[in-house]
């Protein structure tokens, strides 16, 4: 192949690899706004705590020396990380949100973001400041397609986001739970009438996006490394991802996620520093917010009186 | 009437008794020096590293009874702040350590983005301070009363150039660096600078910023312009990602790296991608002399790791400072700063120094190592 369309591939290969955990994130932000109209801000410090869940996790099954194949470590570890932070982030709902659920929705948003420094302060007083990475749980190996190089852990970032995606359009799409988070976020005041189960929905809809944020968790551990402050920069990224998407909206959080995937690979491609790369995304939201404030996906706001 | 002004009175004589009772009464009874390290943030070896040594120098003279000054042996007593690797922060701590620990004189912030906010403060309370790692030019420029115990990076920045160029035999270099730092910017420019000079050709200069994690963009970019080496003037907690990601992207030419590299985490956090490259720094533990020995065997007798290039340099901060508070023969600011400038020649464990005229910056020689079977191991030197 030529070298600018190598070049290209190569480039949309790595936007596809960052896209993949922003939309992940973004899943999260979205599906609480959705329930709740509450911008969860602590998201990106429990999408941290996932990955030193993913952390320990790993190292203790890996520790244990059983012989198990790579593949059940790394399904388990998975799976232990998922639990773990989807139980956080329900804990974390009842004790901080649910108080304040009829408060103003700033309060919220206020403790949200007080929930996220207790988290970041806590992980690093308790576990430290190192930085660390998840240890690879599959084989690494880079492939050499005439010129564009893949990695092994590349493919499992896309493959398993865009697998857990599908899952999760397919629940909340296809079952009762998924039925009624739909409803509540269609009308909060007439769905619980109908017996609907309103505090188990919403527990659901915060174990359901955590655990996506802990899938990647993992998988961004494995490729980059974790330290207590990690979810700041991510979590904002994810979050403007949501909104480009339009949040409250699923399938747009995804098409988020990847649109600023490519906001990151290609601003230092095209402008001179990538420097730049905060100042376009964040110019990205202000447009957005100004023409079509509901996102790409995102209905418009109907008054209802 | 009578009441306010009483009540006025009361809190003027509270306000007094306040600042009597933290105010120096009478002389000091001790020496007071304080740290202001990265203890938290993106660099915490860097703290940790500057925070032992510190402790061990301290420990040191107090077991030998104290700084002896103008015929007096005093306590040496040591104030750590955590600056948490942040400009604003770094100043704030290096405020709180004059104002409220009203400290004789400061050691640290080690890297510049820190240095560079404290050593104005400094300067501005002619307290004297002496960075242990911050090599960029800015931190002492036009200051009198700010010294470091490092090279500055002009002069690193040929080291690794001229090396890049005579050993490795490039002719085009590419770097990659952290664009909001200000120790990363000073050398990526002093780097480009000189291999230019030298006949060179840098093809690529790439940048990010503190915090981020991907670099895939830049390096394919970096890729595309076929360099022959890259340098990667960044933190210990970065570069391992920087080369893992090359190394992902099928760029497998020479890196060399600088003395941010010094921390013995970057091999722990790099594994085998690390193996093989070049950087320079300040010493080299394996060919130590006998000053050096000493305390390295002491270093790790007491922390059980072998002491880094920041844990080198701050335990020589805390030596001239001994030496300037001795020959000052008072616990005077001023004083010791006088003395501190006219240090005529010190034997350190990173070498032999001396500031330059009318300069904080000493004049030292810097070392080259390579990163073989796991371990940090001495190649050359390059004299000042």
């Amino acid at each position: 192949m030529p070298q600018p369309v190598t070049t290209l591939v190569q480039q949309t290969l790595n936007a596809l690899q960052v896209g993949s955990v922003y939309a992940l994130i973004a899943l999260g932000y979205t599906m609480v706004y959705g329930i709740l109209t509450m911008i969860n801000f602590a998201h990106g410090d429990i999408f941290m705590v996932s990955t030193y869940l993913g952390f320990f996790a790993a190292a203790w099954l890996l520790g244990l020396a059983l012989n198990m194949p790579l593949l059940v470590i790394f399904l388990s570890t998975l799976l232990l990380a998922m639990i773990g932070t989807a139980t956080l982030a329900v804990i974390i709902e009842r004790v901080a949100y649910k108080p304040l659920r009829q408060a103003p929705r700033i309060s919220a948003v206020i403790t949200a973001l007080g929930v996220g420094i207790f988290l970041e302060n806590f992980t690093l007083a308790v576990i430290g400041p190192e930085p660390r990475t998840i240890p690879p749980l599959f084989p690494l190996v880079n492939l050499n397609l005439s010129g564009v190089f893949v990695s092994t852990i590349q493919i499992v970032i896309i493959g398993v986001s865009v697998i857990v995606m599908i899952i999760l359009d397919t629940i909340v799409r296809r079952s009762m739970t998924g039925m009624a988070m739909r409803a509540i976020s269609f009308d909060k005041t007439i769905v619980p009438l109908m017996g609907v189960p309103v505090d188990r929905i919403i527990s659901a809809t915060f174990a359901l996006g955590s655990a996506i944020a802990a899938v990647g968790g993992i998988l961004y551990g494995m490729a980059y490394q974790l330290d207590p402050y990690m979810g700041i920069r991510i979590g904002w990224w994810a979050f403007i991802s949501a909104v480009v998407g339009g949040i409250g909206n699923i399938r747009g959080a995804m098409i988020g996620g990847y649109i600023l995937g490519f906001v990151e690979i290609f601003t230092p491609v095209f402008l001179p520093s990538s420097t730049y790369r905060d100042f376009v995304a964040f110019s990205l939201l202000l447009l957005l917010l100004v023409f079509r404030p509901t996102g790409i996906l995102g209905r418009p706001i109907v008054q209802k009186v | 009437m009578l009441k306010k002004i009483l009540a006025i009175l009361l809190a003027l004589t509270m306000v007094g008794m306040a600042l009597a009772g933290c105010g120096p009464t009478g002389g000091p009874s001790e020496v007071r020096i304080g740290v202001n390290a990265e203890l938290t943030g993106g660099i915490p070896v860097v703290g940790a590293s500057c925070k032992n040594a510190a402790t061990m120098a301290v420990n040191e003279v107090n077991d030998a009874g104290g700084l002896e000054v103008g015929g007096t042996k005093y306590k040496v007593t040591l104030f750590v702040q955590d600056n948490e690797d942040k400009a604003e922060s770094s100043a704030a701590v290096a405020q709180k350590l004059i104002t409220q620990n009203n400290v004789l004189a400061l050691v640290g912030a080690n890297a510049s983005r820190n240095a560079i906010p404290a050593a104005a403060i400094a300067e501005d309370a002619k307290v004297p301070m002496i960075s242990p790692w911050s090599t960029n030019p800015k931190t002492t420029e036009a200051k009198k009363y700010v010294f470091r115990a490092c090279f500055i990076d002009p002069f690193q920045g040929r080291v690794v150039a001229k090396f890049a160029m005579d050993q490795l035999k490039a002719k085009k270099a590419a770097v990659l660096y952290d664009v909001a730092s200000e120790y990363n910017k000073g050398i990526a420019e002093f780097f480009k600078k000189t291999f230019e000079e030298a006949g060179g050709q840098v093809v690529s200069f790439e940048t990010y910023t503190t915090g981020d994690k991907d670099f895939s963009s830049q390096l394919t970019k970096i890729k595309n312009a076929g360099p022959d080496v890259l340098f990667l003037p960044n933190y210990y907690s970065e570069v391992p990602l920087q080369v893992q990601q090359a190394h992902k992207l099928g760029l497998t030419i020479p890196v060399v790296g600088s003395d941010s590299w010094g921390s013995e985490e970057l091999i722990k956090l790099g594994g085998k991608d690390m193996e093989g490259l070049f950087f320079s720094t300040h010493y080299a533990p394996d060919i130590a002399a006998p000053v050096a020995k000493k305390f390295i065997d002491g270093y790790k007798a007491k922390y059980g790791s072998t002491p880094d290039d920041v844990a080198a340099l701050t335990y020589d901060s805390f030596g001239l400072l001994f030496q300037a508070i001795k020959s000052a023969g008072k616990l005077d600011r001023q004083a010791v700063r006088d003395a501190l400038a006219k240090i005529p020649s010190y034997e350190g464990v990173t070498g032999k120094m001396q500031f330059k005229e009318g300069s904080g910056d000493p004049i030292k020689s810097a070392v080259i190592l390579q990163i073989k079977e796991g371990k940090f191991t001495y190649f050359s030197t390059a004299a000042p």
